[in-house]
């Protein structure tokens, strides 16, 4: 991390900032309990307003970012973090892939605002929430919803050594397996999206015998396609279901939003 | 050679327990037959399986193997799905203790012993030996039992993997139904099993016994639905490396992994360094991973088989094709389970046949 001389301290600097998000994901860093005392020997936490009022300035060495984008002055903001910092992680679905809040892009924000305010005129918002990575360049991105303690402790310990995180893109049916879980979409016939979605939650859904349900975004290499196609032809799931199915949590996910589009043309024409 | 019955198979369970075994064997969970610690052997319990789908089913009597196979293998206890190898602390390197406890696996189908010994092979075959898989192995007794019927995903004949026990179990039963009253022959396939058959009180087994034994083999093989002709196969395959079923494939195929991680042969396994944050112990622990993901294949700039269907030929080739160069018997023994836990039901023995055709 002392590359160049650049730094004063050994110790790289961690800002944690904000956009529209549940805060869930940044939670996740308090959520460390034990182990934040001696992540807190490696990183210097010197600005996340969850922990504590006292918020040092930048520049910083490793910027956490939570949340989408979705008004005009989130849309600058998120330059400014940019330019104030070494390095970019965005963390959770709304940061990687919009977020619950990106149903919006598939839809006419008009139509929301009239319906959920009493007085829209108030409300001033983008047409749509989009990732981090679609404004400024992210040097990581951390998936879920929200993001695993342990794989946020992996990436800040990693980026601290100056080493690539270990976070595989691998199928949550891996971890599925590895954990000895039964497939409930061959024992129940459920729409379970494990098959395309990146691993990391450990397969806790399956383990509940619920379906899981995609918040950790796309694996690598996701066949959308064969699977809505399963679900589609051998369980006879409509285009409704489909869709629903594909665009929970991670709506801005290429693969899926294509495949969703495919079997609501409808949805497309609005997003 | 005895007859026994459900009562001395019980008995069996007991004494191996009091001779320090852990019994591992079938169990109803979550709605399948999955292999854990068990007391008991489940009753009555049946599946349906195909391409992509397996249900449990009663089977109205009292058999104790009338189920074939669920998504869970013995590998899971000689290789599991991750353990620690050394861990790095207070700046020394400590490797984990082997783990020497005393296996018994009981219920062991003819495919899943031949799968046992292949991984005998890949892990303490010629030259390579590794530590840990060889502590848990000498101290297994394999409990076998033939097929007295098949799912319509096995085709162990086509390799001659089953469905009858072959060599290498301690003890193999065959079931006999009478009414839906079970019953087994019983012999002895090593000095131990010889020893557990001389303890047992049970009666001598009559010729007819074994002759009974033998028809009820006979017909599961006849029985059996599926086939892959082994004849040419290796050969077949490596020559069509550049068929273009391998993209029609890679149109289905999820690269999820689900065959390989089922499959009782497949040996990958990947590292990682795992550090405690609060002690800043590292650990290097091995876990299971497969040819479908872009880890194992990754070199420096990106994994060498990117795309789905590269992934698959690796898949296939390897098990069916280069595994006989690599450990002189084919990597698969036809169980099926690859068939049925695959979440979009791809047959490996159709896709075989669609390659082994020209284009
Ligand atoms: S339950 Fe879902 S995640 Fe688990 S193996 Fe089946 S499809 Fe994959
Ligand atoms: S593949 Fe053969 S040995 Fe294995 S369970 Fe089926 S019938 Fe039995
Ligand atoms: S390749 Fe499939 S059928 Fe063959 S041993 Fe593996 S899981 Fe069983
Ligand atoms: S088939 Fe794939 S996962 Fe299985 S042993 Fe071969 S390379 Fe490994
Ligand atoms: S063949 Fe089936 S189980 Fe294997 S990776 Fe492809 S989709 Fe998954």
């Amino acid at each position: 991390m002392a590359e160049g001389g650049q730094l004063e301290a050994p110790k790289p600097r961690l800002a944690v900032f904000k956009f529209a998000s549940c805060d869930g994901c940044q939670l996740s860093l308090l959520d460390c309990e034990d182990e934040l005392l001696s992540l807190a020997s490696a990183i210097d936490i010197v600005n996340f307003p969850e922990a504590s009022r006292e918020m040092l300035p930048g520049p910083y060495d490793i910027s956490l970012v939570e949340g989408s984008i979705t008004t005009a002055h989130d849309r600058q903001r998120i330059h400014e973090v940019r330019a104030n910092s070494r390095f970019v992680i965005s963390i959770g679905a709304c940061a990687t892939a919009g977020g619950i809040q990106a149903l919006r892009n598939y839809a006419d924000v008009d139509d929301y605002i009239k319906t959920v305010y009493a007085h829209p005129e108030y409300i001033s918002t983008l047409r749509t929430a989009t990732p981090i990575a679609a404004h400024v360049n992210v040097d990581y991105e951390l998936h879920g919803c929200p993001i695993n303690k342990h794989q946020l402790i992996e990436v800040l310990l990693a980026f601290a050594a100056g080493r690539r995180p270990q976070v595989a893109a691998d199928s949550v049916c891996m971890e599925c397996k590895a954990r000895g879980t039964t497939c409930i979409m061959v024992t129940r016939g459920e729409a379970c999206l494990g098959p395309i979605t990146h691993a990391g939650c450990g397969a806790i859904c399956p383990a509940y015998r619920r379906a899981c349900y995609g918040c950790y975004g796309s694996k690598d290499a996701p066949n959308v396609a064969s699977l809505a196609a399963w679900f589609h032809e051998s369980q006879g799931r409509d285009a409704q279901e489909l869709t629903a199915a594909l665009c929970r949590f991670n709506p801005e996910v290429p693969a899926l939003r294509e495949e969703a589009r495919k079997w609501r043309p409808d949805a497309a024409k609005k997003g | 050679m005895v007859h026994w019955s459900p009562a001395d198979l019980d008995a069996l369970l007991c004494q191996l327990r009091d001779e320090g075994f852990r019994v591992i064997g079938p169990s109803v969970r979550d709605g399948a037959i999955v292999y854990t610690d068990i007391d008991a052997l489940p009753v009555g319990v049946g599946d349906d399986q195909e391409a992509g789908r397996y249900r449990l089913r009663e089977r109205g009597d009292k058999t104790r193997f009338g189920y074939n196979l669920g998504p869970s293998s013995f590998k899971q206890y000689l290789f599991p799905s991750r353990e620690e190898l050394f861990a790095y602390a207070d700046g020394d390197i400590v490797p984990a203790p082997l783990d020497d406890e005393k296996l018994a696996f009981v219920g062991v189908r003819a495919c899943e012993l031949a799968a046992i010994q292949v991984l005998d092979r890949v892990f303490q075959g010629d030259g390579f030996k590794d530590r840990r898989y060889q502590a848990r192995r000498q101290n297994l007794l394999i409990v076998a039992v033939d097929c007295s019927q098949s799912a319509p995903t096995c085709f162990c004949a086509s390799s001659d993997d089953g469905p009858g026990v072959g060599e290498g179990a301690d003890l193999v039963l065959t079931e006999l139904l009478d009414d839906g009253e079970p019953s087994y022959y019983v012999r002895a396939g090593s000095e131990r099993g010889a020893e557990l058959l001389a303890a047992s009180e049970a009666d001598a087994a009559s010729p007819e016994l074994q002759g009974r034994a033998r028809a009820v083999v006979d017909e599961t093989r006849e029985g059996l639905e599926r086939l892959l002709p082994r004849e040419g196969l290796r050969d077949a395959l490596l020559g069509a490396l550049d068929h273009p079923h391998w993209q029609e494939l890679a149109e289905r195929c999820l690269a999820c992994g689900n065959c390989t991680q089922v499959c009782p042969t497949c040996f990958c396994s990947t590292a990682v360094e795992e550090t405690d944050p609060v002690s800043l112990r590292v650990s290097h622990v091995r876990q299971w991973d497969s040819c479908f993901t872009a880890g194992h294949s990754y070199v420096h700039g990106g994994p060498v088989h990117a795309g789905i269907a590269s992934r698959y030929r690796q898949w296939l080739t390897h098990k069916l094709a280069s595994w006989e160069d690599q450990f002189g018997r084919s990597g698969c023994t036809g169980c099926g389970r690859c068939i049925s836990w695959c979440p979009v039901g791809i047959d490996l023995t159709a896709e075989a046949e669609a390659l082994r055709r020209t284009p």
